[in-house]
């Protein structure tokens, strides 16, 4: 049931907010805060109740399970599940859900009501599909996820918000729909071959798929997660819908839309496609190559901040496309750490490049400088969370990137030596961000104010478990491994009969397990 | 059953208008003869299907469109008295030729002879000439009015001469009778007389080639007269083409097959890609629908076990969503002209944020996105294409489903994002809320609980 609360808590918690607006503003920003904390509280119950499980045997990969009948006819059921990887993703998402609830407490001043209801119903969203395993389901709620972030765009951001609305909703809308007509591909063949039709993604991963269909299936399906992620020439929805964003918005974009991308190729493309995967492993590998190198380039000459800060969005997820395209469960544990890191440091990044827009009212970098001198916290974060971006060792990102450098060092040595060179570029755009904004001499006179208590809570404790994640990130990959071996065994055997409990393999930086180069 | 009960209320109302102009008066009259229609229908539903005379034929496909089509009627109805009563003259032969409209609609979804849908079909059409005209000072219902005439005139002798035609090869005009035509034989004649009744048949469901009236026709008449055109009288015309084409299989590449796929991918291009361009929101719907018809068309063209569910469900879908957002216009237009233009939306969520959200809700519905019907019903539509590997035609649902995102966020965004204008009548009628929020409601089920409807449209299903 807890699942459901997860899902549903944001829900309900954002009708609340809606029509509290109509009392005032404080009251639904204090009903969505309210929410979040109690969805912060759910995850860490969700949590405990893995762990006090995890003492005894395990009866397949999911830790929490939960399903009710909804459309039965269809073979559609709502079925939600845990495993060490979403329950991870489901964190980050309650986490930064509250960070944007934070963040947008001074900078929407109108109809508030409506801000934390879309905001709200965005996150439901999001959860969902982290919990979804019907497939039916997780489309239902992959889209349910646009519609607010629409109109968190379109109503609360910036000066070109609706062009930039209107684009994400398109590009996600038209994937999205091909990866439905996928579904529909998937769930007829499935049934035409054992007479069971049904969405259910444990039954449909045991079947096997003649090449061509199997081929344009998974296009369908890559054609969604491609966009989402982004890959690089489906990218262009991105910079102006993270620039044009409200702060929250762009917290909840970075964050967690992007990464639901990434989760949607590790969990439902590559069990279900196996073969066509590792057909595509090679110019998946090179597209995220381009893509890391790319946005790089495109982030160091950048003047607006955000724009700055959504290019860098761009090339972290090309490591982590790098990774799944390499497909071997070494680079997908760096790819989930990465995307985990980086869901916190580029969440924070804007929602402290949101409190300098606010305190100095532009974002361009041309008009920024010297701002140490007033506000060192503020710098001091951004100093921090840009280290983190660039792949410092003990932060999290850093342990992701070496991670996913690893695994595609076995299948491409050429691909991975490329792509190390994306870190160097990523020290360039960091390091310039923070040396026009806080250093140099300061163009700007205005008198601005540096974070206060609560936002320096907020950040710190997104530094602590970026920190955490940095020094000891076994905690991370023990979880992560467990679903992973799921997945990569299910990659080569194709019934999976019930399947004992099984120690996790050992993780440190000297003995690494793994199935495949990438080859089947 | 139900017919009978609707023509017994267009009698009454002639007699009680004979009597006693009121428009209060007839307003109930009409309401409660719809609304006996609809309740007489579930009694029936247990002896059918019976066949009465023989021209028609009472089914449960039959009353399942029977019931779309008053309960439609009836919504209409409770919409128009508002509206109705800014315009102040001759206000209660109105809801009369709605009846009459409403009649000659039942008379299609049961005919099973030629004869008896020429005779629905006309009587459908006459009631629309004078409905789309109603406000006749005002020159642009004339002309709306008008062109509906003319080209509907075309329609119908089209059908009579393709009636005549295939009664010339088969010497038979009932619909069973008269299948084997159907089956695409060398013979010149019949030929002729099947693509005919084609015609006739897309015209009024406004499907391209034959789409230019409705534009014209949905700007020229009034709002709720342009919900009514929008779902009923489509709405029984498509449940005769799927009686009338249930008997061959559409799979195989017949001459037929194919001609339909042409105009359902035609239809769908043409309505999104020419709604991108309007800023008046009657046009707007008008290429909308044309489009939505072409959806349609690819749940008609699947062969298979979902065919009649995802038809059915699809119109369901439709229906409400269509009734939902040319309601929120009734209920915003003033005595001067109707709320059509996209600047009497502008900012509408800060001065009536129910009706704007309403406005949303049945927008998004008619895009497809999840939570509302239209989704679901695109869905099942999507579902009955696969199944019988229509790929092409999904392939270009999926695109054109994209393509029509572009005018309805425009519409959306334009309510949010946008200062509001003037507005042209003060304050929305109540009944006109009320309503609206019933459809809503009803968008929203029919879009997160399917099962409560589609347990009874699979019994609907032909054969």
């Amino acid at each position: 049931m807890i699942l459901l609360w997860l899902i549903l808590l944001p829900f309900v918690g954002g009708l609340v907010a809606l029509f509290s607006g109509r009392l005032g503003d404080r009251w639904s920003r204090s009903v969505s805060l309210v929410t979040m904390v109690i969805h912060l509280g759910l995850v860490v119950v969700a949590w405990i109740g893995c762990f006090t499980q995890a003492a005894g045997a395990h009866q397949g990969p999911w830790l929490l399970e939960m399903r009710l009948p909804w459309i039965d006819q269809a073979g559609i059921s709502f079925h939600l599940a845990v495993d060490g990887m979403s329950l991870l993703l489901v964190s980050l998402a309650s986490f930064l859900g509250t960070m944007a609830v934070l963040a947008s407490w001074t900078e929407i001043k109108e109809r508030a009501g409506l801000f934390h209801f879309n905001l709200l119903w965005c996150l439901s969203g999001i959860v969902g599909v982290f919990l979804a395993v019907d497939l039916f389901l997780f489309y239902f709620l992959w889209e349910l996820m646009l519609v607010p972030m629409y109109f968190l765009i379109a109503l609360w951001g910036h000066e070109n918000r609706a062009a930039a609305a209107t684009k994400f909703f398109i590009f996600t809308q038209l994937s999205g729909l091909f990866m439905l007509a996928s579904i529909l591909g998937l769930y007829f063949a499935h049934g035409q071959a054992t007479g069971r039709y049904t969405f259910d993604y444990p039954a449909l991963v045991a079947q096997p798929l003649a090449s061509i269909p199997a081929t344009l299936l998974f296009l369908g399906f890559l054609a969604a997660f491609a966009v989402k992620l982004p890959a690089v020439p489906l990218h262009t929805w991105l910079p102006d819908a993270h620039t044009e964003a409200p702060t929250a918005g762009s917290i909840l974009l970075a964050g967690l839309l992007l990464k639901t991308g990434a989760y949607g190729l590790i969990r439902f493309a590559l069990p279900l496609f196996p073969h066509v995967v590792a057909h595509f492993a090679g110019i998946g590998m090179v597209v995220g190559v381009i893509g890391i190198l790319y946005g790089a380039i495109l982030a160091f000459v950048q003047t607006d901040l955000k724009r700055l800060v959504a290019y860098t969005s761009v090339s972290h997820m090309g490591f982590v496309l790098l990774a799944i395209a390499a497909g071997n469960e070494l680079a997908l544990e760096g790819a989930i750490i990465q995307m985990i890191s980086h869901g916190l440091s580029t969440g924070a990044l804007f929602a402290l490049a949101g409190a300098l827009q606010e305190r100095t009212r532009t974002r361009d970098l041309r008009d920024l400088g010297g701002l140490w001198l007033q506000t060192p916290r503020l710098g001091g974060a951004v100093l921090f969370f840009a280290l983190a971006s660039l792949g410092l060792p003990g932060l999290g990102n850093f342990v992701g990137e070496f991670l996913i450098f690893l695994g595609a060092f076995h299948v491409s040595i050429s691909l991975t030596v490329v792509a190390v060179s994306g870190l160097i570029a990523s020290s360039l755009y960091s390091l310039t961000m923070v040396q026009k904004v806080f250093f140099g001499p300061s163009r700007n006179d205005t008198k601005i104010c540096d974070l206060s208590v609560c936002e320096m809570a907020g950040l710190g404790a997104a530094m602590a478990a970026l920190l955490w994640i940095g020094l000891y990130p076994n905690v991370c990959i023990r979880e992560t491994a467990r679903s992973l071996n799921y997945i990569a065994n299910s990659l080569y055997t194709q019934a999976t009969a019930a399947r004992t409990a099984h120690t996790p393999p050992h993780m440190n930086d000297e003995s690494f397990v793994f199935l495949t180069d990438g080859k089947p | 059953m139900p017919l009978i009960i609707t023509g017994l209320t267009a009698i009454i109302i002639v007699v009680a208008i004979a009597i006693r102009r009121n428009h209060r008066l007839i307003f109930l009259l009409s309401l409660a003869g719809l609304g006996a229609a609809l309740f007489s229908i579930f009694p029936v539903l247990s002896s059918v299907p019976q066949r009465v005379t023989l021209l028609f034929t009472v089914d449960r496909f039959g009353l399942f469109y029977t019931g779309l089509i008053i309960a439609s009627t009836f919504v209409v109805c409770l919409l128009s008295y508002d509206y109705m009563n800014l315009h102040l003259e001759n206000l209660e032969e109105y809801y009369l030729l709605l009846l009459l409209a409403t009649v000659g609609a039942i008379v299609i979804t049961v005919a099973t002879h030629f004869v008896s849908f020429f005779i629905g079909l006309e009587i459908l059409s006459v009631s629309l000439y004078t409905l789309i005209a109603y406000q006749r000072m005002d020159m642009r219902h004339i002309e709306g009015g008008f062109k509906y005439l003319i080209l509907s005139m075309v329609a119908s002798s089209f059908l009579l001469f393709g009636i005549a035609l295939i009664y010339m090869r088969t010497g038979a005009m009932d619909f069973s009778e008269v299948a084997h035509v159907l089956q695409g034989s060398k013979d010149l004649a019949a030929t002729a007389g099947t693509v005919m009744v084609v015609v006739a048949i897309g015209f009024k469901l406004a499907l391209v080639p034959f789409h230019m009236w409705a534009p014209d026709v949905f700007e020229g008449s009034s709002s709720p007269v342009a919900a009514f055109l929008a779902t009923c009288s489509k709405g029984a015309l498509f449940a005769i083409m799927l009686r009338y084409f249930s008997s061959i299989k559409m799979g195989d590449n017949t001459p037929l097959a194919m001609i339909l796929t042409l105009i359902a991918v035609a239809s769908m291009f043409a309505g999104n890609l020419l709604a991108l361009f309007e800023d008046n929101l009657k046009r707007l719907l008008a290429y909308s629908s044309i489009a939505h018809f072409g959806y349609l068309l690819v749940a008609f063209l699947s062969t298979g076990s979902l065919k009649g569910l995802a038809v059915a469900y699809y119109l369901v879908a439709y229906f409400v969503s269509i009734l939902g957002a040319f309601g929120v216009v009734t209920v915003l237009s003033g005595r001067a002209r109707d709320a059509d233009t996209i600047e009497d939306y502008y900012g509408l969520s800060s001065e009536h944020p129910w009706l704007a959200g309403i406005l949303t809700a049945s927008l998004l519905s008619l895009a497809g996105i999840p939570l509302s019907a239209g989704f679901m019903g695109k869905f099942y539509v999507m579902s009955a294409g696969i199944q019988a590997n229509l790929w092409f035609l999904v392939i270009i649902l999926v695109v054109n489903s994209a393509l029509g995102l572009f005018y309805y966020l425009r519409i959306i965004a334009a309510m949010y994002v946008l200062p509001p204008g003037r507005r042209l009548s003060r304050a929305p009628a109540l009944m006109g809320t009320v309503v609206l929020t019933a459809l809503f409601l009803l968008i929203l089920l029919l879009g997160v609980y399917p099962a409560s409807v589609t347990g009874f449209m699979e019994t609907v299903a032909l054969r």
